[in-house]
């Protein structure tokens, strides 16, 4: 059913970029909807059985985009073939494109090193190097890729915990291992961390499914503050938190894009019935 | 009631075969190193640590005689094939666990653990044709470098199950601040698995300690001390295996008691280094 869905729209249906416009009124401006990213026909297959399949969006700078759809869609599937994680999974590949500023990053002459360092991930587990203190944790990214400047370390890992909250909780410590914090402040770290590098897009994977409601509230106000600087992709199951941090809503369902548009629209009249019977809790 | 009790009987039953397994497993390890003490203690004496062997009338006469060459060769072969082996088979561990996909990754597989079921008196032999053919003469190094064929494939087993015991989101994590390779497995990867690392090299470097068979035809064996360390190296050298096993095969009693001494000393030798090593990995951080 789902394919017949899909094949009757056209690309343009599928994207409601149309409209942006008259929702965001005076406020908007061509220069707001630059787009950043975007993919074309981007598949993905594990083996014979397929991740995603001709997914066509467009990222939209300093936006937030969020993911949406039942476990399993594909949505982490997606996100992680925007910074060329798929590279390390043998059985996975990956055709179609992904631009960044209109340059396809699977192209041969790009190196993927480069490409994480431009686009930075937070995943949905914490995971702060066990060996490492706070401290070279936030700066792992500059510390080893050999960057020793003391001065320039502190200010960025002073500057890249307080953009992820955490700087007033661990400022005393920062010495102390980077596992001796709490799940949500090891998630804020790991924020921190990713921050550190000054990453143009952030990919975020369920960033506060381990999290209590406080620690997630922390990051939300995070999201809000960070999208001044960063683009950020947000995947989500929590559907009030898709509606409060974002401004654009994927929504995938079994390895199909369904539908895209303004986060506004989508919670408020979907076009497809698809994406209407999973925000109302009928499935999913 | 009837099958409580049965349940009970049973696991007094599996319980008792658990500690006679675990006593069984013991017991040939301490007769072995009650026997050896009993044996060798006499022997043991000032004299012992610093005396070379010289010929076996010194011994029979009560000449001053001992082992200081045995132990001093001993400790420069162990290490020299320690410092040949580690940087092989920590990197070839690392090819095995982290580059899964790599051509050469079955190649290795298949070769190193084709060499870990090889007869060390073969790693011998190679040793011999590599290096004591052409240099001319048994030397430490040619008992080093066979040494470390022994103790290559176990490190780089051993290093490849430790490495992927890490969690594979660790590598992630680093692949996503933008790192390279190379650097999230010697940063991120290694020192997490630092403790798996050390007891890799620790087993690899203990089944080599007490090796005698790789140097009967490589370091060959010596009664008398260099005149200096370079003659560890480049010149036939006593070690403590191939040492206790001439001394074993002598005719004298006096040099067999000195052979259960030496084997209190390599007993001695490989539990030093294995405190010595815990000592200097201690974790840093105490995980919660």
């Amino acid at each position: 059913m789902m394919e017949n869905l899909t094949k009757e729209k056209s690309l343009t249906s599928i994207i409601d970029t149309s409209s942006e416009f008259q929702f965001n009124g005076v406020k908007s401006t061509a220069s707001d909807m630059k787009i950043r990213m975007e993919t074309k026909n981007l598949t993905v297959m594990y083996g014979k059985s397929t991740g995603i399949k001709d997914v066509s969006i467009p990222i939209y700078d300093n936006k937030v985009t969020a993911l949406i759809g039942p476990s399993g869609c594909g949505k982490t599937t997606f996100l992680r073939a925007l910074n060329r994680m798929h590279d390390m999974t043998r059985i996975a590949k990956v055709t179609g494109e992904v631009l960044l500023d209109n340059k396809n990053i699977y192209d041969e002459d790009v190196n993927p090193v480069i490409i994480r360092r431009k686009i930075g991930m937070v995943f949905q587990k914490p995971t702060p190097f066990p060996t490492m203190s706070i401290y070279d944790n936030v700066v792992a990214g500059l510390k080893l890729v050999g960057i020793r400047k003391k001065s320039l370390l502190q200010d960025v890992c002073e500057k890249a915990l307080t953009q992820a909250a955490l700087f007033d909780e661990v400022k005393d410590r920062l010495n102390d291992s980077g596992v001796s914090l709490s799940g949500g402040q090891q998630q804020r770290l790991s924020i921190a961390r990713a921050l550190a590098v000054e990453p143009e897009v952030l990919l975020m994977d369920e960033p506060t499914s381990s999290l209590d409601p406080q620690a997630t509230t922390r990051i939300e106000e995070l999201i809000h503050t960070l999208k001044n600087d960063v683009t950020i992709i947000i995947i989500t199951h929590n559907m009030q938190q898709a509606a409060r941090v974002s401004d654009k809503t994927a929504f995938f369902y079994v390895g199909d894009l369904v539908e895209m548009g303004d986060t506004r629209n989508i919670f408020t009249k979907p076009k497809e019935k698809k994406t209407e019977e999973y925000l109302t809790g009928r499935f999913g | 009631m009837k099958t409580l009790r049965y349940r009970n009987i049973r696991d007094k039953v599996m319980e008792s075969i658990i500690i006679i397994s675990t006593v069984l497993v013991l017991l040939p390890l301490i007769i072995i190193i009650v026997h050896v003490v009993v044996h060798g203690i006499s022997a043991i004496n000032w004299e012992f640590f610093t005396e070379e062997l010289g010929s076996p009338s010194r011994a029979i006469q009560g000449r001053p005689t001992g082992l200081v060459h045995t132990i001093l060769g001993t400790v420069v072969v162990d290490f020299m094939a320690l410092a040949l082996a580690v940087p092989i088979g920590i990197g070839a561990g690392i090819m095995l666990s982290e580059y899964p996909d790599h051509v050469l990754n079955p190649t290795l597989r298949i070769m190193n653990d084709t060499l870990n079921g090889m007869p060390a008196i073969l790693k011998g032999l190679f040793a011999f044709v590599l290096i004591v053919k052409p240099m001319g003469t048994f030397s430490g190094f040619a008992g080093a470098v066979a040494l470390a064929f022994v103790m290559i494939p176990i490190i780089a087993r051993t290093t490849e199950s430790a490495l992927m015991s890490i969690p594979w989101s660790l590598r992630e994590a680093g692949l996503a601040i933008g790192l390279p390779r190379w650097r999230v497995v010697l940063s991120t990867v290694m020192p997490a698995a630092k403790t798996g690392l050390v007891t890799g090299i620790l087993i690899g470097f203990a089944r080599a300690a007490g090796e005698a068979a790789p140097l009967l035809f490589t370091s060959f064996g010596n009664n008398y001390l260099p005149n200096n360390w370079l003659g560890f190296i480049f010149e036939p050298v006593d070690t403590l295996p191939q040492r206790l096993y001439s001394l074993a095969i002598s005719p004298y009693s006096e040099w067999h008691s000195m052979g259960w001494a030496a084997a209190i000393v390599l007993l001695l030798f490989v539990i030093v280094c294995f405190v010595g090593a815990r000592l200097l990995t201690r974790k840093k951080f105490q995980t919660n």
